[in-house]
């Protein structure tokens, strides 16, 4: 059996910037990890039904367009009326301080800001993921 | 204790010696700026003669605020517009679609009608201003607005310049803007460049780009190879369409960016005059010389810029600047200090503004043409740049051009290799970031940033709603009736734009009509 941590790695939005989910999605992938990119433009809804049909233990969002709140609350929302709640979600891009205190505030594990290291994204996902099951 | 290894290369992987001496450069044959091939600029007098446009691209919220914030900028100095519009406006969606929720005016000005580019430009004469519009897959949509706009202030088409970025290949290698599949898409594409041709001659109807995919992780060297290979691509297309090369060749040009590795983007401008100027003169046999001169805009790099100790983001935008000017830009965007944090606030890029007025004014680079000219470290770094870049032209040659190899995903696939490899060498801390993997700080204080707030988008509704319920919606139907009528076919769809333009028909009502004849692109993503 397959004992890789799973994670979909989402563009949701219009921000068609993909240079970090995809250097990320690939980090993970040498990090041991199954990773499924779901490519650009994705609505909140396709993101979530992804999660479901892929059994993900994580997602990561990546929004660099500023339109986080309305995204990422959505998500958080989506997720409750699936019963998938339990999955971790991250959340990467442009996030201003005050804006990731909120989203942490819906359940965001953890919000990536510029510059953040990929070892600290991988040992994150592998130290959270390790805690819930 | 600072190590120097004795193995370094740059960026691009281009192995740099200890030291470079008249053995590196046996052969030097140097024309004077102005001279074909250009290698050192393409006027003889340079900045002597006129400095380059100080053009900073800039957007945001609603057209109202941006065109405050014009007004602001072309008072501080700024020399030539450029527009920055939201993701909905690029994707071609009006603020009331569902897919525009929460973008609407985040990262660029909204504009859903040619009401919205009457109110961006009130105030602006632009006979005597020059625009440069950041818009692909919508591009011959915002320029027929901008042309009505310039009717309605009186001017005639002959007398108005700017341009347009109108470059569909490089969204689908980088920058991923695409709405249409590729052949619909330069089938517009040149429905500009022909009609600007024909009617609007000192207008640039294309800004032939490397930034976004240098943006997007590629190295110096991709980011020159692809981008005159794009140029290629859209001269075949012209050329296709039966304008002789001269015509339009002269009103092609080009956008690169300045990124830090200051020699090897000088080198990287002066190859890419070197190299275009003989494509155009022997691979097309172009005989006028405007056509065999590349001109270029620049802008410093975005993806360099850190969220960490953002001040130091004004260093780093200054040196790019500088290697930008050293390099021979016609025109330049400097970034601002809060470039990795939100849209320039007003006090950041009255900053960037200024770096560039420091450097024009007081640093006495602007003097001389190409004053690095016959330097040993960037005529060998010029000849380095200029072959690994002709050995890529020659591989997607070989590949049966620029859509073919986008295809079958060569240029992703080259930028995300180099894109995950410049990562592993922060991460490593081979390559050292200040703030960011060296030389950190903890518990940085807060900048102030540009808030943009959800009062865009209400107020950009209403004016929608109001426009429709104002309009003749039976000429607008009849309009987008009459333009997919001509999408179908093969006239040019400029003058049916115009129509549906002039009627008030929106971004998102005519990009529908486009979406119904041509389809809409997915991409098989390359990780």
């Amino acid at each position: 059996m397959d004992h890789r941590i799973r994670v979909l790695v989402a563009k949701p939005g219009l921000d068609g910037h993909d240079r970090g989910a995809k250097v990320i999605a690939r980090a993970l992938r040498d990090a041991g990890m199954e990773v499924i990119y779901t490519g650009l433009r994705q609505t909140p809804e396709m993101i979530v039904n992804a999660a479901l049909q892929e059994d993900v233990q994580v997602i990561g969002l990546s929004i660099l367009s500023g339109a986080h709140n309305a995204i990422v609350p959505r998500v958080m929302q989506l997720l409750k009326e699936k019963g998938i709640a339990d999955v971790l979600v991250t959340v990467g891009g442009i996030i201003p301080d005050e804006d990731a205190a909120q989203l942490k505030k819906l359940g965001v594990a953890a919000v990536f800001q510029p510059g953040a290291s990929l070892e600290s994204i991988v040992d994150f996902i592998k130290s959270s993921v390790k805690q819930i099951a | 204790m600072a190590k120097l290894t004795s193995d370094v290369t740059n960026l691009s992987g281009i192995p740099i010696d200890p030291v470079y001496t008249a053995a590196n450069t046996p052969n030097l044959q140097l024309p004077a700026p102005g001279e074909f091939p250009y290698t050192r600029g393409i006027h003889r007098d340079m900045y002597r003669g006129r400095l380059w446009t100080m053009r900073q691209f800039s957007g945001f919220a609603t057209p109202e605020e941006t065109n405050r914030r014009y007004l602001y900028l072309l008072s501080q100095g700024q020399t030539g517009l450029s527009v920055a519009f939201d993701l909905p406006t690029l994707m071609g969606y009006d603020a009331d679609h569902a897919t525009s929720e929460g973008e609407v005016g985040k990262c660029g000005v909204s504009i859903c009608s040619l009401e919205d580019m009457e109110i961006l430009f009130r105030g602006i004469p632009l006979g005597d201003v020059t625009v440069s519009m950041t818009i692909n897959s919508p591009a011959p949509i915002i320029w027929a607005m901008y042309l009505a706009v310039g009717e309605k202030q009186g001017i005639e088409w002959s007398r108005m310049s700017g341009t347009l970025q109108n470059d569909i290949l490089k969204e689908y290698i980088a920058q991923k803007e695409y709405i249409f599949p590729p052949r619909p898409s330069m089938r517009l594409v040149t429905d500009v460049i022909e009609y600007s041709t024909q009617r609007v001659p000192r207008f640039n109807p294309i800004s032939i780009s490397g930034y976004h995919i240098r943006e997007a992780g590629s190295t110096a060297v991709q980011e020159l190879a692809f981008t005159l290979r794009d140029g290629i691509e859209y001269v075949d297309w012209a050329l296709e369409r039966g304008l002789p090369v001269d015509s339009f060749a002269p009103r092609l040009s080009f956008f690169f960016n300045a990124h830090n590795d200051f020699f090897e983007e000088i080198a990287k401008y002066r190859a890419a005059r070197k190299i275009w100027a003989e494509v155009m003169r022997n691979r097309y046999g172009a005989s006028d010389e405007k056509s065999w001169k590349l001109r270029t805009h620049a802008q410093t790099a975005g993806c360099s810029l850190t969220w960490q100790q953002p001040q130091n983001n004004i260093v780093r935008t200054a040196l790019q600047a500088l290697a930008a000017v050293l390099g021979g830009t016609q025109s330049l965007h400097t970034n601002s200090l809060d470039e990795a944090y939100a849209l320039p606030s007003e006090h950041a890029v009255t900053i960037a503004l200024r770096t560039q007025q420091v450097i024009a004014y007081e640093s006495g680079v602007p003097n001389v043409p190409d004053p690095l000219g016959g330097s040993y470290f960037v005529e060998s770094l010029t000849a380095e740049m200029e072959k690994r870049a002709s050995d890529y032209i020659r591989r997607i040659d070989e590949m049966g051009g620029m859509i073919p190899a986008i295809e079958r995903g060569f240029p992703q696939t080259e930028i995300a290799n180099a894109s995950y490899e410049y990562q592993h060498t922060i991460e490593t801390g081979q390559q050292k970031i200040v703030g960011v993997n060296a030389f950190v700080e903890e518990n940085e204080p807060p900048i102030e940033i540009l808030q943009i707030d959800e009062s865009s988008q209400q107020h950009q509704l209403e004016k929608l709603k109001n426009l429709k319920s104002r309009r003749s919606n039976e000429t607008v139907s009849n309009t987008l009736d009459a333009l997919k009528r001509a999408a179908q076919g093969r006239e040019n769809t400029m003058p049916y734009i115009l129509d549906a333009v002039r009627a008030y028909a929106t971004l998102g009502e005519i990009c529908d009509a486009f979406r119904d004849v041509f389809g809409t692109y997915t991409e098989t993503s390359v990780l």
